[in-house]
């Protein structure tokens, strides 16, 4: 096999089974669209990566930690909802992003690209994988908890503030990875699908979260393997992939 | 100094949203063992004491417990039970205790059959959702149990097995009870104290003190009428 086509599927797969098992807990905080604008913010970020030559994902990631302050600023100084103020900042940095995004890389920056992967890049992303799946998996039952009542969780000694802003965080992380493979359009779906197609199949907790998992990483494995085939760009094969499994998972709960 | 009597001491309490004033100077204690009801119209603060109590809401005045270990049921509009993960009550219990058998036994303890161990919470009734989660509030031995309305949904037959199921544990463990009700039959049958709430403080006393009619219209504005039995 072509040493890209493995760095890609190893890097693919692990970050879409980090992103499905994050996306686990945003389903039930009804937060699966925040993955979108999160994406969206990270695209003057990728925009200058590609015009100056750097890393996608530190680019994504460095106007993430600028969006997700200003989010957080304005969310102290209005009495506006957060959904209404990313709205608000992801739209403003989409906008921002065409300025200045370079006309022949606007496909990358909109679907990803899995085409030049170096073997770093995947052990970083692997490393930080596992970082991000220990620190959720720590806060994972407080979150549960506090989605079936805030109070009930806060009285149980949540500290519902530390764990929201270190759920927010990993996401962040999660999409400034994502954007790398999918670009900067659909992260939202890296998060939200393989959580759908759990749900649809899951008994309990344990096989949701398990499910969600493996269904993230399978469907970027797939959407690249389609793409070695194909030449197709990547981006959106792995959302269609995704997409098929949770159909997969429509017709199997309708079975059952 | 603290009286080793008192669970809970509120002194000049007063909340309020946006400078629009909540509860006004109230002043109370909780002794333990108590059954204290905090009667009112809606609107009267009742929710907003009880979150205030656990510090949910800033407040202003002092409000010190004695107590180790506080558990709290939120009103039904403060509870999820629908676009959850699907955590089954097993898992849910599990949050609190990974004893199997503790578990177990308290399924059984609130009136509910083991097989429901694998069921979520939008397979539940109102009825045993509110019972689940009396035996989740208790799991860890709590000597204080906050409840806002745990029968509001839930038929007649089924609130009185709610309160005579909250009435075993109480007689069981060393239990005190602060409870947030609109029944007056309920006030009447369990309550040891009565804190009528609109605002501020109407009267306190035991149910034969309080549910007079003259307290009642004080308290409501309205000719509510109460029958006591005397075979409570």
């Amino acid at each position: 096999m072509n040493t890209q086509i493995l760095l890609a599927l190893i890097l693919s797969g692990t970050i879409g089974a980090i992103a499905g098992y994050l996306g686990s807990l945003m389903l039930s905080k009804r937060m699966a669209l925040m993955g979108g604008a999160l994406g969206h913010l990270t695209l003057p970020g990728v925009a200058l990566a590609l015009l100056y030559d750097f890393d996608v994902s530190v680019g994504a990631t460095l106007f993430l930690a600028f969006g997700v302050l200003l989010i957080w600023l304005l969310e102290q100084k209005t009495r506006l909802h957060l959904e209404a103020l990313t709205a608000v900042v992801f739209s403003t940095s989409l906008a921002t992003a065409f300025l200045f995004l370079p006309k022949e890389e606007i496909d990358i920056a909109l679907l990803g690209d899995v085409s030049q992967i170096t073997s770093t890049t995947v052990l970083v992303t692997v490393i930080i994988s596992i970082a991000l799946f220990f620190t959720v998996k720590k806060i994972y039952s407080s979150m549960v908890l506090a989605s079936i009542s805030s109070d009930l969780a806060q009285t149980s000694g949540v500290n519902l503030k530390l764990n929201n802003a270190l759920y927010l965080i990993c996401i962040a992380v999660t999409v400034a990875l994502g954007v790398r493979i999918v670009g900067g359009l659909m992260t939202a779906a890296l998060l939200a699908i393989p959580a759908c197609t759990a749900k649809n199949i899951s008994k309990n907790l344990s096989q949701y979260t398990i499910i969600s998992t493996i269904a993230g990483g399978l469907a970027c494995m797939l959407g690249v393997i389609a793409y070695a085939i194909s030449d197709v760009p990547a981006g959106p094969l792995i959302i269609i992939a995704s997409a098929l499994l949770f159909l997969i998972s429509v017709f199997k709960r309708q079975k059952s | 100094m603290v009286n080793e009597q008192q669970v809970l001491t509120v002194k000049n309490l007063q909340i309020a949203y946006e400078d629009h004033p909540i509860i006004n100077d109230l002043s109370f204690t909780v002794k333990k063992r108590d059954i204290l009801v905090f009667l009112g119209p809606n609107g009267a603060g009742k929710t907003t004491l009880l979150r205030a109590l656990q510090n949910l809401l800033p407040y202003q005045g002092t409000v010190s417990w004695n107590a180790q270990k506080i558990s709290y049921l939120p009103p039904q509009e403060f509870l999820q039970r629908q676009n959850l993960p699907p955590l089954n009550i097993e898992e849910f219990y599990a949050f609190k205790t990974s004893d199997s058998n503790v578990i177990k036994s308290m399924i059984a303890d609130v009136g509910l059959d083991e097989s429901l161990l694998s069921h979520q919470f939008s397979e539940l009734s109102t009825g045993q959702f509110q019972r689940i989660l009396i035996g989740w509030a208790l799991l860890d031995s709590p000597d204080v149990l906050i409840l806002d309305e745990p029968t509001s949904g839930i038929d007649l037959g089924g609130e009185e097995t709610i309160y005579s199921l909250l009435h075993k544990f109480w007689q069981k463990q060393n239990l005190t009870i602060l409870l947030v009700t609109h029944d007056l039959n309920i006030v009447w049958e369990y309550a040891t104290q009565v804190i009528c709430l609109n605002q501020q403080q109407v009267c306190m006393g035991t149910p034969d003190e309080v549910l007079t009619p003259e307290q009642l219209k004080k308290l409501y504005g309205t000719g509510i009428k109460f029958y006591k039995h005397q075979h409570r």
